[in-house]
């Protein structure tokens, strides 16, 4: 028996310049990556194109990062064998739905500078891993960005979700819009959007979000824009009775004594303590403030006052029950809601608090000294816990549940006798003192003080384990103190504070400090 | 109803002579298997069939318009033992899972059915999962083909050939009386294309009229002697009818020049990526007209030995392209080789990896490795088109900005609260020993929740805790969801606890479908199906095999409650199984079946109630605690507005579905008070609308009022 060799149509002349269009769409499982893919399909398809799409369903897409992956080639009867997967280096257009997915791309070499258009989405999708830290665990777009550019023959870079958004649609749309736009593809604007009319809902949306996209790449080309701007620190002015303004007014003139670095931050600072309490709280927290500098420098750029000036700020503005009712029933917050979500003034709407105070909570706005009785006796907070065992639902919208709140938040001129403030102070004073303790032989470690107070934050156990985790951070820094390789130390125990939720990091970090201590 | 509709698209299966089909591969299978005039169709769903299953049931009335029986099985081993239609009856029959996993589950039964070999066409087309998306363990369903005889189909993934392979598979299946497998990679499940059809075709015998006029012969059942007898036919007939059938019938190819002194063999789902390669490599045109001679395995078993020898017998080097590990075909070959005393050197898995996927990239560098080898002179002179890594290095290193993102729970998945409860309860009583099964719940074993190590198999997951269910200091916890419950877990794990008396706790996932594949119906599934008998309860079948500490939550979304009684489970005396049912609807159904209905309500006029959630970012610290016991991909992070805060807030996005579970989580917890839930009246009454219309002017009053007594900060240019 001889081999047959199966017959195959044969290469000839008008072939050899046509070339397959390898398009990959990297996206995140339910932005719609399915049905762009349709829509790409069907439009070249409808151009006389042999295409081929390819895509992964099932548990493996659910909110994880997947490939749709197209190629076209105008061809007749003859049937080119197209891949089903894309290959490093041999990409012609690549979509990525978010920044992130963009620079995975980059790193599995899909974008290549000889021949990939990218088109990217600017804006982020956070994974789990990001946002699970608990400091800022956000991974920067920023090389990503440089990258694209280096790596793409061709950048069309803007958010696209926004777009989605403000049309009422989904990214699909927009990403689809942006593609078209980018004439990347021979087909007409019209036969891209035939392929949306042919779906079966959301036609109107997607067709304007398409639109503003495909306009968006028009423009962008003509003129480039610069999206990035620069983020300005806001300047603010006070307004309302004229007394408290006459009071803001002697504040603002005593922050213009303080060197000029620290102005911008103690002027927000200042804001924000008088916003919490009132215009006598900014003159404690300016004394504070003085105070450090007057330890602080033009040498070390007032870096410890400036840290400073938004720890002690934050520090005094301390969350606590009053502070949040007070939040909960402002007017701007009502604004704000409706904004962010978009409703007009005709809808109702109802809003439903999730509050559960625990005993230190509901403790600390007692009188200091009936407040210290009760936190000392393990029987009394057990019968206050039992008592607010209950979580909670306040609906905000109803005057019930308003003047409740309304109510708490007006305990603010009675926040000075409570137990929680003078027990906030204490801390604030000892915290001061413990910074100061260092100047002038470990001025790092005076920083590395003032700035460690960033770790207690939050409410209930968060607070409780921010705390002990300051507490472990000050034990630290203590046993740096005088030691060469103390600036070393100092921002690993600082690092490792910041990223881990169980401290396992940050004791065996304080564990290595020890035993180098022996050493 | 499951996630994919396609009911539509069935409407394509109607097609007749010479018309065109154009769509996914699953559709098209479907489309050859009535062409075929299959008689009974079946299995279980699982990426990447999935959705053939879909199709299946969506096609349910054309399927009874031509007398095929549609069943959806129990599982992968019910769905290959309904093939035992095919050993008596000459009735083709069709069924399909995945592959490797629903294979091994499918074995005991494929097994027998081997061994009793087949009168009619016995099919089943298995999705191999293997590969970048994959979901389960690496492996090779390959190996069940060489223990149990029987054959494998591994045509191009394009679809006129695998709609001929579906029809080549019938005719073989018949001519050696062995069931035949095809197997499809996930990508070629979703392929698209297009191929010419034939006409429908009904069955020649009907299942109903066969069960009329019923058959049996003891020669075919699996007990002694006969098993040794079956065991001498597979060898001694259906194996050399195979050979000879394959051969005869041209099912593997042969592409490019007739006399070359290398070649390559290559499984035939391995073709579009190879031929891409050589593309690349200028060895061959757009069209698959190659400079190197292929030989291409579409039956990936048996093996041919004299059509092999006869490729290789001018040959001096041949490359074996062979994906997955081991590499059964090549050790197969290079046996040939070596019996026949061939001079043909034989490379594979020296140049290729041993283990992984063969992408474009890899097959390009294997084939490159392999021509500098034994053929340098095909090679491009300067391969201009090949990337090269050393050309970028000067970009920033970037993987560091490339989180990873596995999947995980959807936005406003049921199960997402119950995890959330069992973290809480982690955080009160210590952690335990858990055990996982398949299904989405399996996403809790990664962050932010890692409750759980461990996953056996579906259905399994109560039963793989045995060894630690006879109590102690604390006890042991199983998870188990309402697809694994019926495929198995009722008997293996439920009552087989019930049985040893374990002192454990199963927590059984109910989201009202198989939710994992695509939302496909079960017993317990609440929707009306019309061709199923659905709504029975789990609770039932639970007490009914004899558990008697059972409890029902009936909306998971309730965090405190399912804390509460997790805990009870874990702290009552009770001995004996406590089984916890916690049910509440997938959200993806919901949002399918409930999204339609607001928007049409909107349309009309009518008062709804929209859900969603918020976060007051100056209440918000930015500690994140809420994400950890969520992971919610809709709960995420943004900047602060408040310059002094050096962390960012937490921010609920626009795709929030109102589930609730990040404030009951937050309050029941006790984390922050920043969360909040706002329901939006659309089209409120005239009389709604004035009382909350006065509502809000005696807020605004209160407000306003408070405001006079401190100072408002206005931003402003100098």
């Amino acid at each position: 028996m001889s081999i047959q060799v199966s017959k195959l149509p044969h290469a000839n002349q008008k072939h050899v310049d046509r070339k397959i269009i390898k398009l990959a769409i990297m996206a995140v499982g339910g932005q719609g990556g399915g049905v762009l893919t349709n829509w790409i399909e069907k439009c070249a398809s409808s151009n006389g194109y042999a295409v081929q799409a390819t895509s992964v369903a099932g548990v493996a897409q659910r909110t994880g990062a997947t490939i749709y992956y197209i190629e076209m080639l105008q061809t007749g009867i003859e049937k080119p064998v197209f891949a089903l997967m894309p290959s490093a280096g041999d990409v012609d257009i690549l979509i990525a739905s978010e920044m992130a997915e963009a620079g995975r791309a980059i790193v599995r070499g899909f974008v290549t500078p000889e021949r990939t258009t990218l088109i990217a989405s600017t804006h982020r999708i956070l994974a789990v891993a990001e946002k699970s830290v608990p400091g800022d665990g956000i991974m920067p777009t920023e090389e990503v960005e440089t990258s694209a550019k280096a790596a793409a023959k061709r950048l069309i870079n803007f958010d696209m979700e926004k777009i989605a958004v403000e049309t009422g649609s989904v990214i699909s749309a927009s990403l689809y819009g942006a593609l078209a736009g980018s004439k990347t593809l021979p087909f007409s604007r019209e036969s891209f959007e035939a392929a949306i009319r042919s779906s079966d809902y959301g036609v109107e949306a997607s067709l304007s979000a398409f639109s503003v996209a495909f306009e968006h790449v028009e423009k962008q080309e003509i003129k480039p824009t610069k999206e990035a701007s620069q983020r300005v620190t806001p300047t603010y002015k006070a307004i309302g009775n004229a007394k408290l303004v006459a009071d803001w007014q002697v504040l603002e003139a005593e922050v213009e004594k303080l060197p000029g670095v620290v102005q911008p931050t103690a002027l927000l600072g200042l804001r924000k303590v008088v916003d919490f309490q009132d215009t006598k709280y900014g003159h404690t927290y300016l004394n504070r403030l003085v105070h450090i500098t007057e330890y602080d420098d033009s040498t070390t750029e007032y870096r410890l006052s400036r840290e400073a000036a938004k720890q002690i700020a934050n520090a005094m503005a301390y969350d606590d029950v009053i502070r949040v009712a007070d939040l909960k029933t402002r007017g701007e917050r009502m604004i704000r809601i409706k904004q962010e979500l978009g409703t007009n003034w005709n809808n109702g709407l109802k809003i439903t608090e999730f509050l559960h105070p625990r005993a230190e909570e509901i403790v600390g706005m007692l009188p200091t000294k009936i407040g210290s009785f009760i936190e000392k006796r393990s029987g009394w907070m057990k019968l206050i816990t039992r008592i607010f065992s209950k979580r909670l639902l306040v609906r905000t919208d109803t005057l019930k549940g308003f003047l409740l709140l309304y109510f708490l938040g007006g305990l603010r001129n009675f926040r000075r006798r409570s137990f929680r403030y003078s027990f906030e102070q204490t801390h604030i004073n000892k915290w001061l003192s413990s910074a100061l303790a260092y100047i002038p032989n470990d001025y790092e470690l005076a920083v590395g003080v003032i700035r460690a107070r960033r770790l207690i934050k939050g409410y209930a156990d968060t607070h409780a384990r921010g705390s002990s985790k300051y507490d472990r951070v000050l034990a630290g820094i203590n046993l740096l103190s005088g030691r060469r390789d103390a600036f070393h130390w100092l921002q690993r125990l600082e690092e490792s504070a910041m990223k881990d939720e169980h401290a396992n990091n940050l004791n065996e970090t304080l564990k290595k400090i020890r035993s180098v201590e022996l050493l | 109803m499951a996630e994919r509709s396609f009911s539509k698209e069935v409407q394509k299966l109607k097609l007749g002579e010479g018309e065109l089909f154009t769509g996914e591969g699953i559709l098209a299978i479907t489309k050859a298997l009535l062409e075929c005039g299959v008689g009974y169709v079946g299995g279980y769903q699982g990426a990447p069939i999935s959705h053939l299953m879909d199709v299946l049931a969506d096609a349910e009335e054309i399927l009874a318009d031509l007398d095929v029986r549609f069943e959806a099985n129990a599982s992968e081993s019910a769905a290959a033992s309904m093939l035992s239609a095919s050993v008596h009856y000459p009735i083709r029959g069709a069924v399909t899972f995945k592959g490797p996993v629903g294979v091994n589950v499918a074995s005991d039964a494929l097994a027998n059915l081997s061994s009793s070999g087949v009168t009619g066409g016995a099919l089943i087309i298995i999705g191999e999962d293997y590969g970048e998306g994959s979901s389960i363990m690496q492996e090779r369903s390959h190996a069940f083909a060489m223990k149990s005889q029987l054959w494998m189909l591994d045509p191009r993934p394009n679809l006129p050939s695998i709609v001929n392979a579906v029809e080549q598979g019938f005719l073989l299946s018949e001519a050696t009386n062995t069931p035949v497998m095809l197997m499809l990679g996930i990508r070629s499940c979703h392929v698209t294309g297009s191929f010419k059809t034939q006409n429908n075709k009904r069955p020649t015998l009907s299942v109903q009229d066969a069960s009329a006029e019923p058959r049996k012969s003891f020669s075919r059942v699996v007990l002694p002697p006969m098993s040794f007898i079956q065991e001498q036919d597979k060898i001694k007939n259906r194996w050399p009818a195979a050979q000879s059938y394959i051969q005869k019938n041209r099912l593997n190819e042969f592409f490019g020049p007739s006399n070359s002194s290398i070649g390559i063999v290559l499984q035939g789902g391995m073709y579009n990526n190879l031929i891409r390669a050589l593309q690349r490599l200028n060895l061959s045109d757009l069209y698959g007209n190659t400079k190197i001679p292929l030989y291409v395995l579409n039956v990936a078993y048996p093996l041919i030995n004299n059509e092999f020898l006869e490729f290789c017998n001018d040959k001096d080097a041949v490359l074996v392209i062979e994906q997955g590990q081991p590499e059964f075909i090549e050790q197969a070959f290079g046996s040939m080789l070596f019996r026949a005393d061939s001079k043909t050197k034989l490379y594979g898995k020296d140049l290729l990896p041993m283990a992984g996927e063969y992408t474009g990239d890899i097959l390009m560098t294997g084939v490159t490795a392999f021509l500098k080898k034994t053929a340098p002179q095909l090679l491009p002179v300067k391969n201009s088109k090949s990337f090269s890594q050393e050309k970028y290095k000067s970009f920033p290193e970037l993987s560091g900005n490339v989180p990873p993102r596995p999947p995980g729970f959807c936005i406003g998945c049921p199960e997402r609260p119950i995890f959330s409860a069992m973290k809480l309860v982690e955080q009160e009583l210590g952690s335990h020993q858990i055990t996982g099964d398949i299904g989405c719940h399996l996403f809790a074993s990664l962050p932010p929740f890692e409750i759980g190590g461990s996953t056996m198999g579906y259905g399994l997951g109560p039963a793989s805790n045995a060894a630690f269910d006879g109590g102690g200091e604390k006890r042991s916890i199983s998870i188990l969801g309402d697809g694994g419950f019926w495929h198995n877990g009722l008997s293996s794990s439920i009552g087989n606890a019930v049985f040893n008396n374990s002192d454990s706790v199963i927590v059984i996932i109910d989201n009202f479908s198989s939710a994992a594949t695509g939302g496909q119906d079960i017993p317990s599934s609440r929707s009306e199906n019309t061709s199923k008998s659905t709504n029975h309860p789990i609770a039932k079948a639970v007490k009914g095999v004899g558990v008697n500490w059972v409890r029902e939550i009936n909306n998971t979304y309730k965090v405190e409650q399912i804390r509460k009684t997790l805990n009870e489970a874990l702290t009552t005396k009770f001995k004996g199984p406590k089984v916890i049912i916690a049910s509440s609807e997938c959200m993806l159904n919901r949002q399918r079946r409930e999204k339609p209905l607001i928007a049409r309500s909107i349309r009309a006029q009518r008062r709804i109630e929209k859900t969603l959630f918020g976060v007051d970012p100056d209440i918000c610290t930015g500690d994140y605690a809420c994400i950890r016991l969520s992971g919610c991909p809709s709960l995420t992070l943004k900047k602060a507005d408040d310059p002094l805060k050096d962390d960012p807030v937490a921010s609920i996005d626009q795709n929030c579905v109102g589930c609730g579970n990040c404030g009951e989580v937050a309050s029941s917890a006790m984390l922050c008070p920043s969360f909040y839930r706002a329901d939006i009246i659309v089209n409120p009454s005239k009389f709604e609308r004035f009382w909350l219309k006065l509502r809000q002017h005696v807020i605004c009053w209160l407000q306003t009022n408070r405001q006079r007594h401190r100072l408002s900060f206005e931003e402003y240019t100098p």
